[in-house]
Parts: C-alpha cells; sequence; structure tokens
C-alpha cells in the first residue's frame, strides 16, 4: 500500500496550486517516462500487415506532453490499428513505437502498458456491467493492482474523495450506486473516460468518443475532453467533424488514409488540403 | 427464504452479512448441528431420534456443498466452468484414504491388501509418512492444491477459456480416472480404498466418531462460506467478476488476469480437496469412479439450481439434487438420470439464477404487494 500513498501526497500538492477540484490529475509528468524531448509517444515508421494487407503502412506520429490531438480519416485508414499497436493488443511487423524515450511499447504487455500511463477508451463503452458505477471507477483507480493488495484492499479517505470528485466531473453522482449496465449509451461513455482518468494515466487514447451520442451528449463530452487538455496527453480518433472543430481548436490534426499520415496541421489547413478534400469527397 | 433473498443484496460495506441474514445462517446451522446430537441421546423408538442413516447422509451432503461452494467460486464468480473438479474432490479424498488404509492395521508397517496382490514388499515413495494423519492432512491441501496451480498456470497463461478450458478439465478428470484405475498405480485400482477401521485411535463405525466427523464438516462448510465470502466482497472478488464480464477491459485497467484466476482456482481445489477428505470416511469409500466425468458434470448441476455466484445458493443447490437423488434412486432408480437431465434444463431455461434467484423474485414480488 505504500507506493499510491505516496502518490497521493504528490498530487495534493498540485491541488493546493492548481484550479478546482480536478487537479488531482494534473501531474504532467510522471517519474519514469522521460519526456524531456517534449514528446509523450513516438510512433516511428510502423507497419502492420495483416495476410499480405497493410494495415498500417509506415505510419510516423508523434504527440507532445499535454497535447490534444485529433485524429481523423475515411474507414479503413488505419486508426482503430494504430491504436491497438500504442496499447500491446496488436503487434507492429516493423517500425517502433515508444512511451516518452524510454519505454519500448513493443516489449510491454497489454496490463504494463497500462499501467505505465496509457488508457483507452474503446470504440464500443465496455464497461463493467454488474458493477455500481462507483466499483467501476474503484476497479480503475490507479493502486498496486496484484491480487495480494488487492485482497486486502481498503478504500481510504483520500481515494473515495477522489471517485467523489470524478463522479461529480461525470455528472454520476446521483447514479453512483447503480449497475453500470442500467446507464445510458453516453453515462456509459463517460463512465468509460473516468475510469481512464482514475488511472491517472499521462496518455489517452479515445476511440470514437462521441459514436452513436445525442447532440446535448456530445456537446457535453467536448467540454469534458476540453477540461482534460492540458493536464493529459491527449488522442482523439473521430468520424464527427463538428467535434473535431469543437475540441480541436487551435491544436495540431492528422489525417490518416491507407495506413499513413495524408495531412497534419490545424483544422483549418488541413480541411483546406487538396488531397484530403480528395479523399473525403473522391469516394 | 426472506434470508437468501438479502444475502445477495450487493454492498460494498465491511461487513459480510447483514444482521438478519446471520441470524438466518446461525438458525439454519444450529439445527443441522442438532441432528447428531438428537441420534445419539434419543433412543431408536423415541419420536425425536433421528436415524444413523439420515446422519450419514446429511454428513455426505455437507461435503458436497462444500464442493459445489468451492466450484461457485470459480464458475459463478469468474466465469470458468470447471468440468473437473471432482478430480480434486477424488484427490482430497485419496490422500486423507492413504491414511486410513494404514490406520486400519494393527501396525502401519503392513502393507494394504492390494499391494499384496502386486506381491509389493514395501511402500512405494509416495506413501511415506502416510501412517501420520497431520502428513495426510498436508497432503489433502498440496495434492489438489499443486494440481491446480500447475494446471492453471498454463492454461491460463495461454488464454485456454471457455469451452476450451471445461474440455480440457474434463480431459484432465477422465485421465486421472483411468491412472487410478490401474492397479500398478498403487491407489488400489478400480477397487480404490475401503473396509477403513479407525481414525485417530476411534472405531470409524461408531455413531460418536460419525457424529464428529459430521460436526467438523459443518464446521469446515461454515468456515469456507465465511471465507468465500470474505473473498468475494473484497476488491479481489471485484475483479474476479470484472474477469468474468470482461477480461480484456480488465487488462487494459492495468490488473493481470493470469493471478487472480490462479488465486481463485487454487482456493477453489483446495476446499474441493478438503470435501473429498471429510467424504471419505463417511462414506467408507473412495474408488477412481469418483474421478468419472459424471460426478464432475453433477457438481455443475448442483451449482447451477441453487443460483450462481450466490455462495449460499450452490450449497442449497447441492443439498436439493442430492436430496432428490436420495430419493429417486430408491423409488424409480433407472430414471434418475433423466430426472436429473430434466431438471437441468428447466433450471436453464426457466431459472438461470436458480432457487436463490427465485427466491429473490419472490421477495421482491411480495414487497410490492405488500409495502
Amino acid at each position: 500500500m505504500s507506493t499510491p500513498q505516496v502518490e497521493v501526497t504528490e498530487s495534493l500538492d498540485t491541488l493546493g496550486s492548481g484550479a478546482g477540484g480536478e487537479a488531482s490529475y494534473g501531474r504532467p509528468k510522471r517519474a519514469g517516462v522521460d519526456t524531456t524531448h517534449g514528446a509523450i509517444l513516438y510512433l516511428d515508421s510502423i507497419s502492420v500487415v495483416f495476410d499480405g494487407f497493410k494495415a498500417l503502412n509506415n505510419l510516423s506520429l508523434d504527440i507532445g506532453v499535454g497535447e490534444l490531438r485529433c485524429i481523423i480519416g475515411p474507414n479503413g485508414a488505419g486508426k482503430t490499428t494504430m491504436m491497438d499497436v500504442i496499447t500491446g493488443k496488436t503487434r507492429a511487423t516493423s517500425g517502433t513505437a515508444f512511451f516518452g524515450q524510454n519505454y519500448d511499447l513493443a516489449q510491454l504487455s497489454e496490463a504494463q502498458i497500462a499501467d505505465i500511463g496509457i488508457g483507452r477508451k474503446f470504440q464500443r463503452p465496455t464497461v463493467f456491467e454488474n458493477h455500481t458505477v462507483f466499483e467501476n471507477l474503484e476497479l480503475a483507480m490507479k493502486a498496486n493492482k496484484n491480487v495480494k493488495s488487492t485482497l486486502f484492499a481498503r478504500l481510504n479517505s483520500t481515494q473515495r474523495d477522489k471517485i467523489a470528485e470524478t463522479l461529480d466531473m461525470l455528472r454520476l453522482t446521483a447514479d453512483q450506486q447503480r449497475e453500470a449496465g442500467l446507464l445510458s449509451h453516453g453515462q456509459k461513455q463517460w463512465l468509460e473516460i473516468g475510469m481512464l482518468l482514475m488511472q491517472e494515466p499521462l496518455l489517452l487514447l479515445l476511440d470514437e468518443p462521441v459514436a452513436g451520442m445525442t447532440d446535448a451528449e456530445t456537446e457535453r463530452t467536448g467540454e469534458l475532453l476540453n477540461e482534460l487538455r492540458g493536464k493529459h496527453s491527449l488522442v482523439v480518433v473521430e468520424h464527427d467533424m463538428d467535434f473535431v472543430t469543437q475540441i480541436a481548436q487551435g491544436g495540431k490534426v492528422t489525417v490518416l488514409c491507407e495506413g499513413s499520415v495524408l495531412a497534419e496541421g490545424t483544422m483549418q489547413q488541413v480541411q483546406e488540403d487538396q488531397r484530403v478534400i480528395e479523399v473525403y469527397l473522391g469516394r | 427464504m426472506s434470508v437468501m433473498h438479502t444475502t445477495i443484496a450487493r454492498h460494498s460495506s465491511s461487513r459480510l452479512y447483514s444482521g438478519s441474514t446471520w441470524t438466518g445462517i446461525a438458525i439454519v446451522v444450529a439445527f443441522f448441528a442438532c441432528l447428531p446430537a438428537l441420534n445419539l441421546f434419543f433412543p431408536v423408538d423415541h419420536p425425536l431420534h433421528v436415524s444413523s442413516f439420515t446422519v450419514a447422509l446429511i454428513g455426505k451432503f455437507l461435503c458436497y456443498a462444500l464442493a459445489a461452494l468451492a466450484l461457485d467460486l470459480v464458475w459463478g464468480y469468474t466465469g470458468i466452468l470447471s468440468l473437473g473438479h471432482g478430480l480434486f474432490f477424488a484427490l482430497g479424498g485419496y490422500a486423507h484414504g492413504m491414511y486410513l488404509m494404514r490406520a486400519a492395521k494393527s501396525s502401519p508397517e503392513i502393507l494394504p491388501d492390494f499391494m499384496g496382490f502386486l506381491s509389493w514388499k514395501t511402500f512405494p515413495w509416495f506413501w511415506s509418512f502416510t501412517e501420520h494423519f497431520w502428513y495426510a492432512m498436508l497432503l489433502v491441501v498440496l495434492v489438489p492444491g499443486v494440481l491446480a496451480f500447475m494446471f492453471g498456470y498454463f492454461a491460463f497463461r495461454s488464454r485456454i477459456k471457455g469451452v476450451y478450458f471445461s474440455i480440457i478439465t474434463q480431459a484432465l478428470t477422465f485421465a486421472a480416472m483411468l491412472l487410478f484405475f490401474r492397479n500398478e498405480t498403487g491407489f488400489g485400482g478400480n477397487n480404490g480404498f475401503t473396509d477403513f477401521k479407525k481414525i485417530l485411535g476411534f472405531d470409524i463405525t461408531s455413531a460418536d466418531t460419525r457424529a464428529v466427523l459430521y460436526w467438523v464438516s459443518l464446521a469446515t462448510l461454515l468456515g469456507s462460506l465465511i471465507l468465500a465470502r470474505a473473498i468475494t466482497q473484497s476488491k479481489l472478488g471485484r475483479v474476479l467478476t470484472a474477469i468474468r464480464d470482461s477480461e480484456s477491459r480488465l487488462r487494459f485497467l492495468g490488473y493481470e488476469p493470469l493471478g487472480f484466476k490462479l488465486f481463485i482456482w487454487t482456493v477453489s481445489a483446495i476446499l474441493c480437496g478438503i470435501a473429498g477428505a471429510l467424504y471419505v470416511p463417511q462414506v467408507g469409500i473412495i474408488n477412481p469412479s469418483e474421478m468419472s466425468t459424471e460426478n464432475s458434470i453433477e457438481m455443475v448441476i448442483w451449482v447451477a439450481t441453487g443460483g450462481r455466484g450466490t455462495l449460499i445458493g450452490p450449497i442449497i443447490g447441492a443439498g436439493t439434487i442430492n436430496g432428490l437423488k436420495t430419493w429417486f434412486t430408491s423409488v424409480f432408480p433407472e430414471f434418475w438420470l433423466y430426472a436429473l437431465g430434466l431438471i437441468f434444463v428447466l433450471v436453464t431455461l426457466f431459472l438461470p439464477q436458480g432457487i436463490v434467484g427465485l427466491a429473490r423474485q419472490l421477495g421482491q414480488r411480495f414487497k410490492r404487494i405488500k409495502p
């Protein structure tokens, strides 16, 4: 139990200087991940080949610390495969993926990758439907996740406060004792984002976070992501152009096509790019 | 029945059960604890007398209930369907049986008859120290535990899941049965161990000894229920149900499911082995048919009938099905397997939550009618 406690004090320090309750997530760097060159994720000429089909083709990309990067692209552009490579679900056929300067993602298991600070939200919401909202957040919370410490784990008041803060931010406080399976689609998506935040990730990967959401839910999700901007590095893969415009603001947008980067720039630059227009409108 | 319904309510409080549930458990335990006393202290013709047959039968059911409880931990909570728990039950039984075989002779150095038939002159190495009761008890825990740990490590590490895992466990118990059927294996071949005489110096057939064995079984079952409840109510218990519901999601949260599965799988096998060890002195025999595939499948039916993932349900299920079996096999012996199959089909179709689920539903309906 000693490791999490040390980190709790650390986050309390930032809470004092930060603004608002969510500041306990505001740890821009974690000891162990070397981000001295300003980038949290480096993908260098990654290729993934499935039975001769190139899902990713020489893809190179890097994400800066605290950046909110939107990734768009037509169906089959390799967006989800890229997420799979980063989180260890799929191994790259060639190329290298580094987290900070010092973690080679090809060497780590899914659980280890989650542990060093990469959180992933899947396309379809996957929460634990038979657990309550509170229990979902409790399971996700950053802690020593081996068998023995899990068996004897007891929530202390700092941890309870943290769950309460997250519930508040997700606007799920009133639903905390409901089974997660009973939530609406949008609420499940938020709960899943909340579960990622409980892990205190350095990098958050969000795969189509607003798919299937109502307009009001989409707008609320945009607000939520804007609240997280700067506290975490975020990668958002999305089809919904209005939503991308809402969250990208002045930040960089990457267009993927046929497994590699087609264009990169602000939303406006990308929208004016001739090749992007062809890819999107030519089909 | 209202007792059971409250036990299912989930709450993250540190108390294992609510006050009323504890009262219910205490009443049920006290009732069953009285039965051997009624057998011992009332003469045979007294109306309050409980027959030795009933005591022996319920003593046996208590062991089955413990096995069902163990299976519920892996199947009901973690979603790992084992069709081979009969193996762990039988191994616990054999481990204790080795001691009982040696205690049956006037000197522990005298070989059991089946070794004489093989014209063996000395005990094989794996019979060493089995004349000591404590060592046999150690084996009861270690043999199923170590086997389960090793098997589980390779199976779970290779991410073998679902029906594939179930089939492998089935094959494992079948292979073990074939091994134990061989006389040369050194466990009495198809006759197994029987003709026990003494346990710790007491006559194993006397009513007093049987009453003590019964009480020990009851206490072990109660202790195991509390242990299982403590495990399932802990954060680890919530991780287990998360493995059942979405293992890959859990992996992305930074948990490595292997250790958790291995933990609960081994705990379950050990509890099942203890159940077998309590069973053998009470029924007086252990042979390889305990490892037959039917036995393991029957255990699954106990759990399904009582209610998966409820702990108390499988205990009730083991009692109900075995009670029915006792009645059926004396009235229509040839129809029992058909009846068992029918029960399983009906439970699967109409009572997916088992008896406990039904009780819970009735309880809720009752509450709605009577506010």
